[in-house]
């Protein structure tokens, strides 16, 4: 197992490092430590951001040092083995209309792969992905555990404009754009599932920790949904963890 | 109510920032000057946090609605109330009809404008913020433009009389050069002896890429022991990272709120002030500090916020005349009383 290592980041950023690599196991680690430290109610603690692998820990100098916050810290992992009591991933459903007017480059893929389009959504549907963490705009997720058979180059000259909802292919990632924005992943599908809604209760859909799995829609079907998403009775379908299927990542 | 008669470069609304969200992908924003801000609210006699505007290198033209009493803090726009010069880190009272026009910043880059009662638009995510990159916060979450209107947040009476701040809190002449203190990590083992040594003993330029995001400066290459990118993770305000090329990128407001460059060092909270009042051209410094010296110049800033509003306080009660306490019992119960003229 790596050892934690303790990094500075600026007077109010505290570094809890797990490893240096993408890999599940480490990852499971850091979102077990953030919802320790969020149990924990460490007084003096502003916030605390889960990534790949490591978590940064925003916090008040002047309520708690930085030596004191590490040992609070290295103490609760100790105590508790690092093992959150009660981890509840769930898996979240993403309905995805492939091909044609909301997945343009699902041919280019194909061609690409050497598969037929019907291979590519198969082989895309086919594993739940890992939320290792959020970033990049609000709510977007970054996955792992995309096959390596439908792998794609990102495009040469990136689109000004891609619409929220696309999901994409870039080298072994995958994901979803939430909000519109320019980008040169290869878009494959649309949901019309919102993954960011500002002005909702519960505004995002996914947290780090949750698994997300793909699921092809036909455009009648992805046009009813986005009805439902419209007038906000869209209920998106979540399954705990422990039945997620054959992928344990 | 106040009108944008005419719009600025770059004006949004910002308080002190989206917190809370960053695991989800949602930048802090807020002002990008904090000690300009803060003042602004402390001298309008605002609670900390309110929504304030922060105009960018060019000012915007107000007209008020309603009474207020408004403080304009950080760089100098030359504002004029009905046509004659008002004084920047100062508090006056406005009236109904008059007009605010702020030009071009001759000194420093952003200049916070606080009204009594705040700006109050909807609270998105728990802040006011403008992040234009995801449209949400402040006004319809974009820059100001002409014809927008604002509502001003209820605040009970306002005061009636300016205030100048004192000398002693007011920042620094601004020049054409700055430093910036760095406390270095997490990535620091990612670079070069040399390398660490190149950034904190030559000067850097900022160049035209500085915004709410980030700064990117051009100077000597900084030399990598290993590879320029990590495995992705969390970005804090200040992170001075330093991609392939050697340039360091020093992040802002706006951040992203993961990157997967090295990150060198973090310059200190306090100092991004500095940063947030600097142009394109002028010259940074980053000198190395430990995370004691760090600490203790956040103390310093706090104490000078508390010192503002106690000064801001005795100044008032100064003005309204003799001011008489006792203290008086009543059913056991003991209350301290203060009586003043008014």
């Amino acid at each position: 197992m790596d050892e934690i290592r303790f990094l500075d980041a600026g007077e109010q950023g505290l570094v809890v490092e797990f490893g240096a690599r993408i890999d599940p196991g480490i990852n499971r680690r850091v979102h077990n430590a953030a919802t320790l430290i969020a149990a924990a109610r460490i007084p003096g603690i502003l916030e605390v951001v889960p990534t790949y692998r490591s978590l940064l820990i925003y916090f008040d100098p002047l309520a708690i040092s930085r030596r004191q916050l590490a040992e609070s810290v290295r103490l609760l992992l100790e105590d508790t083995g690092g093992e959150a009591q009660t981890v509840t991933a769930r898996v979240v459903e993403i309905p995805v209309a492939y091909g044609g007017e909301h997945g343009p480059d699902l041919a280019f893929v194909a061609s690409h792969t050497g598969l037929s389009p019907e291979e590519v959504v198969a082989i895309h549907t086919s594993v739940p992905y890992l939320v290792y963490m959020l970033g990049f705009t609000p709510g977007f997720p970054y996955l792992g555990g995309m096959s390596e058979r439908i792998a794609a180059p990102r495009l040469e000259q990136p689109r000004t404009a891609i619409p929220g909802g696309s999901v994409g292919i870039a080298g072994t990632q995958t994901g979803i754009y939430p909000v519109a924005s320019p980008g040169g992943w290869r878009i494959i599908g649309r949901t019309p599932v919102k993954l960011f809604a500002p002005g909702a209760a519960d505004p995002f859909l996914f947290a780090a920790g949750d698994y997300l799995q793909f699921k092809a829609v036909s455009a009648a079907d992805y046009a009813a949904i986005a009805e439902q998403v419209a007038s906000g009775v869209y209920e998106p379908v979540v399954r705990s963890a422990t039945d997620k299927g054959g992928d344990a990542r | 109510m106040i009108t944008i008669v005419s719009a600025g470069l770059f004006t949004t609304v910002q308080d002190a920032g989206r917190w809370g969200f960053q695991a989800y992908g949602v930048p802090v924003a807020g002002a990008m000057d904090r000690y300009a801000y803060n003042l602004a609210n402390i001298l309008a006699g605002n609670p900390p946090g309110t929504a304030c505007l922060e105009m960018t290198v060019t000012g915007d033209t107000i007209r008020f609605e309603t009474d207020a009493y408004i403080a304009i803090c950080g760089a100098d726009m030359q504002p004029a109330l009905d046509g004659k010069a008002a004084a920047t880190w100062s508090a006056f009272p406005v009236t109904a009809g008059s007009t605010l026009s702020c030009g071009y910043a001759v000194r420093g880059c952003r200049t916070y404008l606080a009204v009594r009662g705040g700006i109050d638009v909807p609270v998105v995510l728990g802040s006011r913020s403008t992040y234009t990159r995801a449209a949400i916060g402040g006004l319809e979450g974009r820059k100001l433009k002409v014809g927008d209107k604002l509502a001003i947040g209820n605040s009970g009476p306002s005061d009636s009389r300016p205030l100048h701040l004192p000398g002693e809190y007011k920042p620094a002449a601004v020049s054409g050069e700055i430093t910036l203190r760095v406390l270095p990590g997490p990535q620091q083992d990612h670079f070069t002896m040399a390398g660490i040594e190149t950034l904190f003993s030559s000067p850097y330029t900022i160049t035209d890429e500085a915004d709410r995001m980030g700064c990117r400066l051009e100077g000597l290459k900084i030399e990598h022991a290993d590879k320029a990118d990590i495995v992705s993770d969390a970005l804090p305000q200040g992170a001075i990272q330093v991609p392939g090329h050697g340039m360091p990128i020093i992040m802002m407001a706006d951040r992203q709120t993961t990157g997967g460059y090295t990150k060198i060092g973090t310059v200190i909270g306090p100092d991004l002030a500095l940063l947030a009042q600097a142009k394109p051209g002028d010259t940074v410094r980053l000198k190395r500090c430990s995370d004691e010296e760090a600490v203790a110049v956040l103390r310093k800033e706090r104490e000078l916020y508390e010192a503002a509003s106690a000064w801001r306080a005795s100044a008032l009660s100064r003005e309204q005349g003799p001011v008489r306490r006792f203290t008086m019992t009543v059913n056991g119960q003991s209350y301290d009383i203060e009586v003043r003229e008014v």
